[in-house]
């Protein structure tokens, strides 16, 4: 079992002459980013071509998960320049959904960096915010290019009933139950969107869902292995997780609902409604196997694809976006 | 290496502890010392040195994690999605060297929750920059240029230390933090060469950061009690002053790359001794905020251990689990 969102090395723990516990390891992402000047390429990572690259000027693709031919946003804003890639409006209106869901999310998840349990999960909650902040960074990339705009305009400068999250994400980070539990959902849910995305019609959509439901695949790893430990490990910590769960699951909803966008962009997204089954089934063996029913809660009125948002947005983007806004037009 | 040196006396390194006649062992840590080559977890030590060890080591890990704090108290306001990333990737780049280093200070035989339980009560020292407050973006850089390239100076010579895991652990550590230190010069190059607010912003923390970043040596050679057997252990290679000479001389230069300046008139090179000099250092300030009474001392401590004590139930629950699953697990087979 693997206790944390990032894959062991063997090169790192021998590194350490196999001493003391292992140590989840983790990929230098800091190193990726600063090299070739751009984000994370991954997050969930082995890090053993890295190893093989420390000699200090290894090459940026040596934390992607397919070397060579990974998609970064800034790939996405060549295309995009070079008048390769150009998402129609409504195709653009799609990926602002995703890349707003996973942007919120990362917000969220970036504050248990400092705070987490263990430092396994320092680790592993960081590794899971950096990929869904590479996701947004490419799709809100792809987005703006519909309208001309860049990741950072559509991120910094757009008010809150511009972005177009689910309410799922936008929920409080809660004690570590609550965001297992908003883990759970979003990493299931997102696995089956972007298994169906390699197939978009659209193919930078695809290409961003291969890069991605690699990196959500471990994120559900890493969820379902807490949903076990805490549904059977004590007696609190059961309790805790059933309360996320009531808690959480009344979003679940509005993430399935289709609508006029989905249905006029066929192929070239999915229809929110047709991922259900294969959802509740694959939540469902986990959740059995935690001697867990699903909740039995009423579904929320949702709104957040069309702007009408929950009233924890505003603070997220007040804080996400007050530097940028104190120098509108700065370069950073 | 160590199995190399077998050969010495009757001693085999391997042998455990109980088995060694303590002059043998002696005779044989006495002769890597003098090889300059490594003592690796199971061979004999002198217990100060397992010590020195333990205490070097986890205060080193305690500060990569203490360290987190400063860094992370931006991550939710990066001005941009790039530098959010990186940030982020850089503090859990440091959640990773604390995680090599208690497992190297392991090997010594001290538990990282005997560590952590240390840090948490009070009880440990970590680096005193971190008691620093960060209060604007440009503290990200001066941390990262500044912060990060002292402990480069500090630490690429650690990577020889004579104690194998401490060294092996450092080399991978500098390689990640050479990288942060980059992107720190980075955020402020592009500050230096932004308006006028933004080259403000990036002077204003390089001031700040300048003193603190400079007392991470340490105390004056003449002021540094356990430098001596440090080095004669082959664990410390240069003196606190030789590592800030050369400190400030890099500082020096790029700071005129990125068009800012260093807040120290008295910088310049000494012609005749060769090395880097600098102004006076405040000590007592060092003293101050060592002993506790830094801007954040109290706020660092209280975060660490509200992380500690809420993941409480977590860590008992992963643990009750593992045990339940290990029965079933023994039960099945």
């Amino acid at each position: 079992m693997i206790p944390t969102g990032s894959q062991p090395s063997q090169a790192q723990a021998g590194s350490l002459a196999g001493v003391g516990p292992s140590t989840g390891s983790q990929p230098s992402q800091a190193q990726a980013g600063s090299l070739a000047g751009v984000g994370p390429s991954t997050g969930s990572q082995p890090s053993q071509a890295q190893a093989g690259s420390l000699a200090g000027v290894g090459p940026a693709s040596a934390t992607r998960i397919t070397p060579g031919n990974a998609l970064r946003p800034e790939d996405i804003a060549l295309e995009v320049q070079r008048g390769e890639a150009k998402p129609s409006e409504d195709v653009g209106e799609y990926a602002l959904r995703l890349g707003d869901d996973a942007l919120i999310l990362a917000q969220r998840l970036g504050h248990w960096i400092s705070r987490a349990p263990e430092l396994e999960e320092d680790v592993a909650l960081g590794n899971i915010a950096l990929d869904q902040l590479g996701h947004a960074r490419s799709l809100l990339t792809y987005a703006g290019a519909a309208w001309g705009k860049t990741e950072d305009e559509l991120a910094y400068f757009r008010r809150e009933p511009e972005f177009r999250s689910a309410h799922l994400f936008e929920q409080p980070n809660g004690d570590f139950a609550v965001t297992i539990v908003r883990q759970f959902i979003v990493s299931y849910y997102q696995y089956e969107l972007y298994r169906r995305l390699t197939a978009s019609t659209d193919a930078t959509v695809a290409a961003i869902a291969a890069k991605a439901v690699k990196e959500v695949d471990y994120h559900r790893d890493h969820s379902a292995q807490w949903v076990l430990r805490l549904a059977l490990g004590t007696d609190e910590s059961r309790s805790r997780l059933l309360a996320g769960l009531r808690l959480l699951w009344p979003y679940v909803g509005e993430l399935f609902e289709d609508d006029a966008l989905t249905a006029r962009l066929g192929d070239a997204a999915v229809a929110p409604s047709s991922m259900r089954a294969d959802f509740d089934r694959l939540t469902n063996e986990v959740l059995t196997e935690a001697e867990i029913d699903v909740p039995d809660v009423p579904s929320a009125l949702g709104g957040g694809r069309r702007g009408q948002h929950s009233e924890h947005l505003g603070y997220i983007l007040a804080e996400m976006q007050v530097l940028a806004r104190e120098y509108p037009g700065a370069s950073w | 290496m160590a199995q190399n040196l077998q050969a010495v006396g009757s001693v085999t390194p391997s042998q455990p502890q109980s088995q060694l006649d303590a002059d043998a062992g002696q005779a044989y840590f006495d002769h890597v010392m003098a090889e300059d080559s490594r003592i690796e977890p199971r061979d004999w030590m002198p217990d100060a040195y397992r010590r020195t060890l333990v205490r070097q080591i986890s205060q080193h890990a305690h500060s990569e994690i203490i360290g987190m704090q400063p860094e992370a108290n931006w991550i939710s306001r990066a001005p941009s999605l790039k530098r959010k990333a990186i940030l982020m990737a850089k503090v859990q780049d440091e959640a990773g060297h604390g995680l090599y280093l208690y497992s190297a200070a392991e090997t010594l035989g001290t538990s990282r929750d005997e560590m952590m339980g240390q840090l948490v009560a009070g009880k440990a020292r970590y680096s005193s920059i971190f008691n620093y407050p960060t209060v604007t973006w440009a503290d990200m850089g001066a941390i990262g240029w500044m912060v990060d390239g002292a402990a480069i100076c500090n630490q690429v010579p650690l990577c020889r230390a004579s104690y194998g895991p401490y060294g092996r652990a450092m080399v991978r550590v500098c390689k990640e933090e050479s990288f942060h230190q980059r992107q720190g010069f980075e955020i402020l190059l592009e500050l230096a060469n932004g308006n006028p607010a933004q080259k403000q912003m990036a002077q204003d923390a390089v001031n700040r950061w300048y003193a603190p970043s400079l007392m991470m040596f340490g105390p004056p050679d003449d002021d540094s009690p356990n430098s001596k057997q440090s080095m004669a252990w082959n664990i410390k290679r240069f003196s606190n002053d030789e590592l800030r000479s050369r400190f400030v001389g890099m500082m020096a230069e790029q700071v005129r790359v990125l068009g800012l300046s260093l807040p120290d008139p008295e910088v310049r090179f000494n012609e005749d001794t060769k090395t880097w000099e600098h102004g006076p250092l405040d000590w007592e300030e060092f003293k101050q905020v060592l002993a506790g009474r830094g801007p954040c001392n109290a706020q660092r401590l209280e975060r660490r251990r509200q992380a500690h004590d809420d993941g409480g139930w977590v860590r008992e629950a992963a643990t009750a689990y593992a045990a339940k699953m290990a029965a079933k697990n023994e039960a099945a087979a």
